[in-house]
């Protein structure tokens, strides 16, 4: 069944275009994820979800109700906000049952169900504090809990715990997941954070721009990025990109008349304007002098400890590798680098969309020097 | 990190300071100070100089029944105004808050009442209020008596307090609109997602978080309508008819200038003084220790 339904939803500020058209399905019981830069339009469509804004264009519906028109008392979500915005001047106890309060249940039914909601967060012992006297992960319990109390049909995040230091944050992503698993109840989470969108979403939304670039699970989202946009934005560190175009020789020219060996491409993209991408864990460090290898120059290292990345030239342009190995390697030394053609990922030039490879490649011949 | 500067002459400072410090002692503390030494004091009859009478003053106005009348008055007039000015400006405050079109207009529109002189807001509200012209006029003319503040006392009263409360409107709504825009949108957003309707969120969520603005309001609502209401009533009713628009400070001024009681004035105006420190130190001590929400 569909919770939430967007068709063409659009947003307009005067005279910018904040979201030009979106059109998602939200499944019941699913976890999304609207995922994307500042700016890009996350916020304002939660927003309107929540009814807290306005839709320019277009039509969303939770459940079968079309909600455009509806205020957000009467849509049945709940929301989570940025800066938690608890009622400062109310204890932990009022905050929570504030709504209960103003839908006019008797204050006993009401005490036992704050209560109920307090103890499934570990609040209990801070019903009478006010917010003022929490910390910040207690807090943003009491902003859950005060969501939860009300058994909305939609639960919806606005970057939830970008207020929180990163311990505080693994914690409570862990927390949201197992309250999701229990409560199952539909829930959208906007975030800029890519390690809490892909450890929390069944399904990703990436947007870009006011432009949702793909929907999809986390893993497709990574393993097939449906654009430069998105290839570039999921993934840390981000994946190497190379501008240039696959010559009739075998080559593909980039930079400075830079030429990688890529002998099996498709066809059907022959000179064509591409950007090549591949992800740093995929590219290998190989011996001089392995047949087909790209020649680097290493400009700088990055020690992270259990491996370290290496930041390369190769002709003018730059190629990131993970590397595992642990010897003296330092800036103006020659590496040399290969991939999997499987791991390589095309993209226009024009549009930024993804060119499919995998029919115009043989695969037998996928790999150089293996 | 607190930074000084420090002036190795000794005289320039004082010298810098010297024309505020004139002003407050010239304009405050001397006339201050005399009126204490006439509250104290009581002219001969023929002249030659004051004679110390004690408390005598003060033992006569709060022995006289017409003194604690403009007590009553000046209370009734300094709540009811206070009342009406800041429940209209925080009416104002709230709709230019929520960003209904027209907001930016509005806010320089309400402040500029504050800008406009009592008396002649006082001549203007005459006018409007004129028995026998204009909208009223009309009225009158459909059920004779019903309005004249030239007769009727309470007429009279209301008239005053209406164009007072009017004056203040734009200074509590500046303070009104300031405060709420102070307080994160997202609150008011939460109290939309739990329910809340906009007068519901005012009641229980914006009310509250602005409290301490609200005393403030309050406070100096009262003081201005102990003090700033001479000019009002000077203009437009000269205390009557039949003294029913005197309050404490026109009664004084009355007595000390018209009637020549100068002693009996300053005894009056050290009793209002007296109110005013007392409503100010109120403030200070209550408003500057309440709790502030972050």
């Amino acid at each position: 069944m569909t919770a939430i339904t967007l068709s063409s939803v659009k947003k307009r500020y005067q005279k910018t275009d904040v979201v030009h058209g979106v059109d998602v399905e939200i499944e019941s019981g699913e976890f999304v994820v609207i995922l994307g830069p500042s700016g890009c339009g996350k916020s304002t469509l939660l927003r309107m979800i929540a009814g807290l804004e306005e839709i320019t264009s277009g039509t969303i519906a939770i459940g079968d109700t079309v909600v455009n028109n509806l205020e957000p008392r009467e849509r049945g979500c709940a929301m989570v906000f940025q800066n938690y915005a608890l009622y400062p001047h109310m204890s932990v106890a009022q905050n929570i049952g504030y709504a209960l309060k103003v839908a006019g249940m008797p204050r006993a039914e009401r005490d036992a169900k704050v209560l109920k909601v307090a103890k499934s967060v570990s609040l209990e012992p801070y019903l009478d504090r006010k917010p003022g006297e929490l910390s910040g992960g207690q807090r943003q319990r009491v902003a859950m809990a005060r969501a939860m109390v009300r058994e909305p049909k939609v639960f919806l995040f606005d970057e939830p715990f970008s207020n929180l230091d990163a311990k505080l944050r693994v914690a409570m992503r862990a927390e949201v997941r197992s309250l999701h698993r229990g409560l199952g109840v539909t829930s959208v989470f906007v975030t800029h954070d890519q390690t809490e969108a892909m450890t929390l979403a069944d399904r990703l939304i990436i947007m870009n721009a006011g432009v949702v670039e793909q929907v999809g699970k986390p893993s497709e989202v990574y393993n097939r990025p449906a654009s430069l946009f998105v290839a570039d934005f999921i993934g840390s560190p981000a994946m190497n990109l190379v501008r240039g175009f696959f010559a009739d020789d075998g080559y593909f020219r980039h930079g400075k008349g830079g030429m990688i060996h890529l002998p099996t491409i498709a066809p059907n993209l022959l000179s064509k304007e591409v950007s090549v991408g591949v992800r740093p864990e995929n590219v290998r460090r190989v011996p001089a002098g392995t047949k087909g290898a790209i020649n680097a120059v290493v400009d700088y290292i990055e020690e992270l400890g259990a491996s370290r990345l290496i930041y390369a030239d190769v002709d003018g342009s730059r190629i990131v590798a993970v590397d595992s190995a642990n010897d003296a390697l330092g800036t103006g030394m020659p590496v040399h680098f290969a991939f999997d053609t499987a791991d390589l990922h095309v993209f226009s030039n024009d549009d930024g969309r993804r060119l499919d490879i995998a029919t115009g490649l043989a695969a037998t011949a996928a790999l150089i020097n293996a | 990190m607190e930074r000084r500067a420090y002036y190795r002459n000794g005289t320039l400072p004082w010298l810098l300071i010297a024309p505020q410090l004139i002003l407050v002692l010239v304009f405050f503390y001397w006339p201050t100070s005399q009126a204490l030494y006439w509250a104290f004091t009581l002219e001969q009859p023929w002249g030659g100089g004051n004679s110390w009478v004690g408390l005598s003053n003060f033992l006569s106005i709060f022995g006289d029944g017409r003194y604690w009348a403009t007590v009553g008055r000046s209370a009734f007039y300094a709540i009811a105004a206070t009342g009406i000015s800041m429940v209209i400006a925080l009416t104002l405050a709230m709709f230019a808050d929520r960003a209904l079109k027209g907001t930016k207009l509005f806010q320089s529109v309400f402040v500029w009442p504050y800008a406009i002189a009592a008396p002649a807001a006082g001549v203007a509200f005459r006018f409007i209020f004129a028995p026998e012209a204009g909208i009223i006029g009309s009225i009158n003319e459909m059920w004779p008596g019903i309005w004249n503040p030239a007769t009727n006392g309470g007429h009279a009263l209301a008239m005053v307090i209406v164009c007072h409360a009017w004056l203040g409107i734009g200074y509590n709504f500046i303070f009104f609109l300031a405060a709420l825009q102070m307080l994160p949108r997202s609150l008011t957003e939460a109290g939309a997602m739990d329910g809340a309707r906009p007068f519901q969120r005012m009641i229980d969520l914006q009310l509250p978080l602005i409290a301490p603005t609200v005393f403030f309001l309050l406070i100096m609502n009262l003081i201005s309508s102990f003090t700033d209401s001479f000019g009002l009533i000077d203009v437009m009713t000269e205390g009557g008819p039949i003294n029913s628009t005197e309050v404490m400070v026109y009664k004084l001024y009355v007595d000390g200038f018209k009637g020549l009681d100068y002693s009996g004035a300053a005894a009056q105006s050290i009793v209002l003084m007296l109110l005013v420190i007392a409503l100010t130190f109120v403030q200070f001590r209550w408003v500057e220790k309440r709790v502030h929400y972050n």
